[in-house]
């Protein structure tokens, strides 16, 4: 059971194993695996505590129930699962501020923290915008040959691409 | 006795579907963490393509998702579920996700995956800041809804589709092409 607690998988064997996954989740669940919309139903959620079943008129949470669905526990599921193959390899650390951001921007936790939540507004919008995320259209549309999900995940791309190199060769 | 108590729950819903959504995503957590994608500077590295793990993981999930959906498809024990989409949609929102990915060094699903490997610029900050992104959308989706969104729609329609040629005309040449990609890479040094 050595290749449990390895600390590291070949890229091809972790993507072989999503791709069989996702064989599973369409034929037992129905499903393809996506992570996007159960961020959209948690903000439904937490805005309903604090103004209660009026938010369930909103459009958008019309067409996206505020609601703890089966993407929901899969998103739930990611966290534990991560924990566990990390916790066996023993490469679970808590980590304020990344390596690679470190080098760059310094190890301030406080300006990494507040550039991940503008990063993270980005990509909470962008991803309602397009309709899903790098699982949903990148991995899942994408191989159901979805129009949809090629064209967002090229742009993805295109759009983490170039603002990686400005951040980090032309800022940083 | 038993019968009788099922029968006195006939409203509730199962909960078997999201306990199956709770292992499908233990599973998918752990090979994330396994195959380094948890890892903002494994996320970063392929945006400053230095570092193509990322890409190997998500193309390699694809060749074999694809044979197999396509499989079970043509057997008819599945349904695809394509997402509807649009330029507007798509190009628009794929444009603002991108810059999102970079600036956080996470998505949506590797982020759980990172909150679950210890990273707390994932939990405080990340997750924090989709919610309220998530949030933003559903203000203005009336606004936008019947507008930008629609521009240039064409709804959840596949390349076979658009094509009008049979699933595997399609499939073949993808897979092939993914395969070929990934060798390049490889023979790069990548």
């Amino acid at each position: 059971m050595n290749w449990l607690t390895e600390t590291r998988w070949s890229p091809y064997i972790a993507g072989i194993g999503i791709g069989v996954l996702s064989w599973l989740t369409f034929l037992i669940s129905k499903k393809p695996i996506g992570c996007s919309t159960a961020f959209a139903r948690t903000s439904g959620m937490i805005e309903r505590l604090f103004r209660g079943k009026k938010v369930e008129q909103k459009i958008y949470y019309q067409e996206v129930k505020p609601e703890v669905d089966w993407e929901w526990m899969l998103v739930l599921g990611i966290v534990i699962g991560s924990f566990v193959s990390a916790k066996l390899s023993g490469d679970f650390h808590w980590l304020w501020v990344p390596t690679q951001w470190s080098q760059i921007f310094g190890s301030e936790p406080v300006t990494r923290i507040i550039v991940a939540v503008f990063g993270g507004i980005c990509l909470g919008f962008g991803s309602r915008w397009s309709g899903g995320c790098t699982s949903g259209h990148g991995i899942s549309g994408t191989l159901q040959l979805a129009v949809s999900s090629w064209i967002s995940a090229i742009f993805f791309f295109i759009g983490g691409i170039a603002t990686a190199f400005l951040l980090y060769n032309v800022i940083g | 006795m038993k019968e009788q108590k099922q029968t006195n729950l006939p409203q509730k819903p199962s909960r078997l579907p999201l306990l199956w959504g709770l292992l499908f995503g233990i599973i998918f957590g752990f090979l994330l963490q396994k195959g380094g994608a948890t890892k903002f500077d494994v996320i970063v590295g392929q945006l400053l393509l230095k570092d193509f793990t990322v890409l190997k993981i998500m193309l390699s999930a694809v060749i074999t998702g694809m044979i197999g959906i396509y499989f079970m498809k043509t057997l008819g024990w599945i349904k695809l579920s394509p997402k509807p989409g649009s330029a507007g949609m798509s190009i628009v929102g794929g444009l603002i996700f991108g810059v999102g990915f970079a600036v956080l060094g996470y998505c949506p699903g590797t982020i759980a995956g990172a909150v679950g490997n210890g990273y707390l610029d994932a939990l405080i900050g990340g997750v924090a800041g989709i919610l309220i992104g998530a949030h933003l959308f559903a203000v203005i989706y009336p606004k936008v809804k019947d507008k930008i969104l629609k521009k240039g729609y064409f709804g959840t329609i596949t390349l076979p589709q658009l094509l009008k040629v049979n699933d595997w005309v399609v499939v073949i040449p993808v897979v092939a092409l993914l395969i070929f990609i990934l060798i390049r890479l490889e023979a790069a040094g990548f």
